[in-house]
């Protein structure tokens, strides 16, 4: 579990977070949602530890990040997959050299194990043969896979996703929802997931926190967002035509 | 991190040779025909064509002008691929698996570049004998002549001089695009304006030291 508590962060004279307090669950899809410019990546970095923050804390399974010595951070890292907005595979790697790369770094395993673990996430992530093809070889959905099986190579504690749908085309995005949440199931991680995709949230939206403005307007799961009368997450939720009838039809259905 | 020093070596030393040692001949022929075409005093002795090359390409071409040549070359390089690293996200992928980026990415770019001096030493080699070249095939002196001039005056000291000025630009070489690339900021537009900015950057630091070298050295 990853808890949040008050967390303040400013660029300059320019706040971003103001307060912001959440907690994610072990074993489910805790997804982030809100207008651009609401927060939501500088959220995730914060959690991250990549930006610091100014007030507040975080707190990973019972620790505070501020409070972990040195070694308790690198345990800490080697904990955590990240999938990033655009995949952030290394250009000059194959598919599979981009895969074993953590291990190789990280560990002390031999050459043979590092790759048969590295074959087994490629099988579980569907990435049919591309193991010797370069990133700028597949396309965006097999990039993606490829980003997600490098941070579940490691047997992470703690999976973070910024975007993992932007770039793609609606029926790969529920391939990858649905393959997140898959491993967040299987493997019992703490997922985090960045997104403004509705489809995502409809589909996998197990525990959902609306940032608005840097602040923490709302949260709930897939199935109380149908029903919240909150004005800012229906605005951003329902602009759409075609969801504005998603959910009158829901609510007709459950009034029925 | 054996592997990324010796891939380094290869993309920082190996693959310059071919550009190093075109420029050096030609030039070292350039500076031997242009000594030759200003001796215009018949008492002048012919050997001289031999020592004004080898003084010119040991003390300032080899070490001096091939460093500004490799800071376009080799910087451009190294603040390039390092910030469209940082601009794809790649540095943050390092530094979230708990990775030393800078000891990933820079450190075994400074080890390569401790290398560079065998670049220098063909860059004289070769300049040198451009200028044997353009001296005595193109009738300027003879063979002898040219020899002699270049054994002429040997002073021991001008190679160090050489070498230590080598050495910190090498380390500029190597620190100062990794600079601009690390701590870039913006996207693909601003990758290109890092790799000009740094190629300015580390000519200006090199000119500098150099002055500063011979200033400490030489007088």
């Amino acid at each position: 579990m990853i808890q949040a508590s008050k967390m303040y962060k400013s660029f300059k004279d320019t706040p971003v977070l103001k307060g912001v307090s959440a907690s994610f669950d072990k074993g489910k899809t805790n997804l982030i949602i809100g207008q651009s410019g609401s927060g939501k990546t500088v959220f995730l970095k914060c959690l991250l530890g990549l930006h610091g923050i100014d007030q507040g804390s975080i707190s990973y399974d019972g620790t505070e990040l501020d409070k972990m010595t040195p070694q308790e951070r690198i345990q800490l890292r080697q904990d955590i997959g990240m999938v990033f907005q655009g995949s952030a595979l290394f250009d000059s790697m194959s598919v599979e050299e981009n895969i074993m790369f953590p291990m190789q770094m990280l560990t002390n395993k031999s050459e043979g194990e590092i790759r048969d673990r590295a074959n087994t996430v490629i099988n579980r992530v569907n990435l049919i043969d591309a193991n010797t093809k370069l990133p700028s070889e597949i396309s965006g959905g097999m990039q993606k896979r490829v980003a997600i099986a490098r941070a579940i190579v490691m047997n992470p504690k703690y999976l973070f996703c910024d975007e993992p749908n932007s770039g793609l085309d609606p029926k790969t995005s529920i391939i990858i929802d649905n393959l997140i949440q898959e491993i967040t199931e299987e493997y019992q991680i703490t997922t985090v997931i960045n997104t403004h995709d509705m489809n995502s949230v409809m589909e996998i939206g197990q525990k959902i926190i609306f940032l608005e403005n840097g602040t923490k307007a709302w949260e709930g799961d897939k199935e109380e967002i149908f029903s919240t009368d909150n004005k800012s997450v229906s605005d951003f939720v329902y602009s759409s035509k075609l969801f504005k009838r998603v959910r009158t039809a829901y609510l007709n259905k459950r009034k029925d | 991190m054996k592997k990324l020093i010796l891939t380094d070596i290869d993309t920082l030393i190996i693959r310059s040779m071919g550009i190093v040692s075109f420029i050096s001949f030609f030039v070292g022929g350039v500076v031997a025909i242009q000594t030759a075409l200003n001796m215009e005093n018949p008492l002048l002795p012919r050997n001289l064509m031999g020592f004004a090359t080898r003084q010119s390409v040991i003390l300032e071409f080899a070490p001096t002008f091939i460093s500004v040549i490799m800071a376009g070359k080799v910087g451009s390089y190294i603040t390039s691929s390092i910030g469209t690293m940082r601009v794809t996200e790649q540095i943050d992928a390092l530094e979230v698996m708990g990775i030393n980026t800078y000891n990933y990415l820079i450190f075994p770019k400074i080890v390569a570049l401790l290398f560079y001096p065998f670049v220098i030493t063909i860059a004289m080699f070769l300049g040198v004998l451009g200028g044997y070249v353009a001296c005595v095939y193109g009738g300027f002196s003879s063979s002898e002549e040219f020899i002699e001039g270049i054994q002429m005056d040997f002073i021991p000291f001008h190679v160090t001089y050489s070498f230590v000025k080598t050495f910190l630009f090498a380390l500029l070489l190597a620190t100062i695009p990794s600079y601009h690339g690390y701590f870039l900021k913006g996207g693909a537009l601003d990758v290109g304006k890092a790799s000009t900015t740094s190629f300015v950057w580390t000519s200006v630091a090199i000119i500098i030291v150099n002055y500063i070298i011979t200033q400490i050295l030489l007088t």
